[in-house]
């Protein structure tokens, strides 16, 4: 006969074996904090090509128009991302191998699935604006389509990701009604919002 | 009132079985080496246990090929959810009358 706390441990174990078998839990709160650092970086950089010597947070009309201009800030933008997947993922891949499971499992592929679904239409949809002359809708449509994709993906994983996509939404709208400063909100929501949700999961789960 | 003890399953009773039904009624279904990784268990205690489950008639099973490798998929069947709610319900009972 099992003893009472054997069937404590059997209710233990089921909850790890639903929420491994479910939620990806590899996810690095470390990654997230430097992909906010390289944000903040690149947005430093931006700042330095089309406002210097003038303030980010003056009104102004005239600073993206100018070919040349939009290619580096798209270089930049991409320098960005491709960093930080690459962080994220090699940071990840470490914590799988701690927690005694894969990088590429059934929960890593739903979670990516359920990210690029939202994330690509958005990328998409804003190049396709872009080439037509609508620069403000940049900031604005990054941040929102970035923040329903984390919406789309946080069944997925740790429920931090879910109140990341909320900011991002709440930001990416408010960016919207603000025209004028797309590099400000882009700062905030990929550079800072990153390292407080990124250091808050970095604390809880990566010990 | 009815004793709890009586009221849990016996496959059930199990740890691995257990876990392998945990992970089946949260997800539509899962195959045979990702339940390894998650479970971290040996091929030959997974297989066994699985085959006590799929006996009971608590799991199906389908095979296919995924790039000419072999995939075994499993799934919870209705009388292995109804099983396994069923032992919870036990177990529950069970601590709450230990308290």
């Amino acid at each position: 006969m099992k003893e009472i706390h054997d069937y404590q441990g059997d209710i233990a174990s089921i909850r790890t074996a639903m929420e491994r078998s479910v939620k990806f839990l590899s996810l690095s709160g470390l990654s997230g904090v430097l992909a906010g650092i390289y944000a903040l970086i690149g947005a430093t950089a931006v700042y330095y090509l089309i406002y210097y010597p003038h303030s980010p947070f003056g009104f102004r009309f005239y600073y993206v128009n100018e070919h040349d201009i939009v290619l580096k800030l798209m270089i930049i933008a991409a320098l960005v991302l491709v960093l930080s997947i690459a962080t994220a993922f090699i940071m990840s891949q470490r914590k799988a191998k701690r927690l005694g499971l894969t990088i590429w499992n059934k929960t890593s592929k739903d979670l990516t699935a359920n990210l690029f679904i939202p994330l690509i239409t958005g990328g998409l949809l804003i190049l396709i604006l872009v080439s037509r002359g609508y620069y403000g809708i940049v900031a604005p449509a990054c941040l929102i389509f970035y923040g329903l994709a984390l919406i789309s993906a946080s069944a997925y994983t740790v429920n931090e990701i879910r109140y990341l996509g909320f900011s991002e939404i709440v930001l990416g709208l408010v960016a919207a009604l603000l025209p004028g400063y797309g590099l400000v909100f882009w700062a905030l929501g990929f550079g800072l919002l990153h390292i407080v949700y990124g250091g808050v999961m970095h604390y809880r789960y990566d010990s | 009132m009815k004793n709890p003890f009586d009221q849990l399953d016996r496959i059930l009773e199990h740890r691995i079985r257990l876990q392998i039904m945990s992970v089946l009624v949260a997800n539509d279904s899962y195959d045979f080496n990702s339940l390894k990784e998650v479970l971290n268990v040996t091929d030959g205690n997974l297989a066994s246990n699985l085959k006590a489950l799929e006996k009971e008639k608590y799991i199906s099973v389908s095979k296919s090929f995924v790039d000419r490798k072999p995939n075994t998929k499993y799934k919870a069947t209705e009388k292995g959810r109804n099983a396994f709610k069923k032992h919870l319900d036990a177990l529950e009972e069970l601590i709450k009358t230990q308290q």
